[in-house]
């Protein structure tokens, strides 16, 4: 049994075999893997007894729910209005010179994941941005890079 | 004359009863006299559509079955809200008392919190809250169970038939309307969806009573409201108002001065421009969602209509057509405008497109977009075209 194996089992396990426990059931993978790999959702499948692309279809539907690998560090910066009015574009051009990727992408050693999302509820104090779970507000260039820097050194 | 907006204090004010007490205080009255207390108070929901939320009640105690459930929408989604989050954060046991009254009302013995997965970083504190309740439910001899489910990033979700769907583990898109949850709920059982901030202010209501409530607020909206404050303005925040204010004095009191213009009810709103601050009425007529952006002159209203529409093709789930290729298009369709391969005329055609998608798509995020989408086209024509 490999660790997916595992983990779904014992998230199954926990949440029930029942429809309503696909959610957090992919939820509980996402925490761990910090994505869906085809493994984990056919094994999903099999165990909830629904097809693999009622797993699929699902998962696709949500942001937070990725089916493609990412990285160690989710970093989510916010585009709605307020955000995008406070300066949100010049925060986005800081990260990808900092990690060489552009938005959407993946750094090579899989470490973060820059991406852009829809408002996160923090438009009083934006420009603003998630990290995994954490939260980060008044963004301006040199504190992305002070954050940025922070995290790069915890995992070299 | 200006006058400045009416500041109210009760949702936010520090527990001068503690909501428990409410509660309790609540189960010794009959269900019937509490619904009559909602209705007496006019209180709607505070999500956005504005339902008032004594008939949901009643019609939610009026169903009949073995089962039914009672869910906090907290997927606060719309840009330029973050009200929830802060009644989740100050005041969570205002909402939960809230959610038990309901409970005791409708006779429903299970219920949820939908949070948002953007707001996972209030998980812990919320359920060390239910902890809290659970001990008060059981002393006080309440049946009702809450427990949190997390969203997953869906802006559609926030509908409450798409978050039901969601709860059952499939995709998040609306179903049709009728049967609506009160009847044909999560997993087919009568559900009652109330936003965050419609069960805090319930506890309000059952509080004061309704006449006190009613004191505040305009004959259309009753009651106060939480107002969430952004763009430029020096007094971002969330602020609670009464209902009523004209726009010229909201705008004196929270702008920057340099005030172009005002959306009120989020994206899913309207654009009230300068020359209609003087003869607006915050609240009536309107959605009560409660977001207000804020633009002063420097923005440029192609800019702000962009992102918006952006927004909604992103967020649009696809499973109606005027909704998923509607919101692409006239996305496509104000970008040739401004660059000159389509002559100004075709926002005409635009326009009538988003009235389109008003009548025909299936929940209000199609519905909505032409609000938003012609108060801005209307108002700002130059600024789409040049």
């Amino acid at each position: 049994m490999t660790k997916t194996n595992e983990l779904v089992k014992k998230l199954v396990e926990e949440h029930g075999v029942a429809r309503e426990s696909l959610l957090p059931v992919l939820q509980g993978i996402v925490k761990e893997e910090r994505y869906l790999s085809k493994e984990a959702m056919r094994d999903v499948a099999e165990q909830l007894d629904i097809s693999a692309a009622e797993v699929y279809g699902t998962a696709s539907f949500f942001s937070f729910l990725d089916t493609e690998e990412k990285g160690k560090y989710i970093i989510r910066v916010c585009k709605s209005i307020t955000c995008d009015m406070k300066g949100k574009c010049e925060l986005v051009r800081t990260m990808e010179d900092i990690l060489k990727i552009k938005v959407g992408q993946t750094t090579v050693g899989k470490r973060f994941s820059l991406l852009e999302t829809n408002c996160i509820g923090l438009c009083d104090q934006g420009p603003a941005m998630l990290i995994n779970d954490d939260y980060y507000t008044k963004l301006t260039p040199v504190k992305v890079r002070e954050i940025l820097g922070d995290l790069i050194r915890k995992t070299s | 004359m200006t006058n400045i907006p009416k500041k109210a204090d009760i949702l936010f004010s520090a527990y001068s009863v503690e909501p428990y007490q409410i509660l309790k205080d609540a189960m010794k009255r009959k269900k019937e006299d509490i619904i009559q207390e909602l209705l007496d108070s006019g209180l709607r929901g505070r999500g956005g559509a504005g339902f008032p939320t004594g008939m949901k009640w009643k019609f939610g105690a009026a169903e009949k079955a073995d089962q039914k459930y009672v869910i906090c929408n907290a997927d606060e989604g719309e840009p330029g809200t973050f009200k929830d989050k802060k009644l989740l954060t100050d005041v969570p046991r205002k909402t939960i008392s809230g959610m038990a009254i309901c409970a005791y009302v409708t006779g429903a013995t299970k219920g949820f919190i939908y949070l948002r997965a953007e707001y996972r970083y209030l998980l812990a504190s919320l359920e060390k809250e239910i902890e809290v309740f659970e001990q008060k439910a059981k002393e006080f001899g309440l049946d009702f169970e809450i427990k949190i489910f997390m969203g997953a990033g869906a802006y559609v979700c926030g509908e409450e038939t798409a978050l039901i769907e969601s709860m059952e583990g499939k995709r998040g898109e609306p179903r049709n309307k009728p049967p609506y949850p009160i009847q044909n709920g999560y997993l087919g059982k009568p559900t009652i969806v109330n936003n965050v901030e419609t069960l805090a202010s319930v506890s309000m209501v059952c509080r004061l009573g309704a006449e006190e409530y009613k004191k505040l607020g305009t004959s259309d909206q009753k009651g106060s409201k939480l107002f969430s404050i952004s763009g430029d303005s020096p007094k971002e925040g969330v602020h609670e108002l009464e209902l009523g204010m004209k726009v010229s004095d909201f705008v004196t009191e929270y702008g920057d001065g340099d005030t172009k213009a005002i959306q009120v009810g989020g994206v899913a709103g309207y654009c009230i421009p300068r020359k209609k601050f003087e003869s607006t009425i915050i609240g009536e007529g309107q959605t009560t969602g409660g977001s207000t952006l804020i633009f002063n002159s420097t923005r440029s209203m192609y800019r702000v209509l962009h992102n918006y529409l952006d927004f909604y093709a992103e967020e649009s789930c696809g499973q109606c057509t005027p909704c998923r290729v509607g919101c692409q298009q006239l996305l496509k369709g104000i970008e040739a405008v401004k660059a000159g391969t389509k002559p100004p005329k075709y926002l005409d055609q635009l326009m009538k497109l988003s009235n389109t998608m008003n009548l025909t798509s299936k929940c209000g995020l199609g519905q909505s977009v032409t609000n938003s989408f012609t108060t801005i086209v209307e108002n700002f024509r130059e600024e789409m075209i040049f």
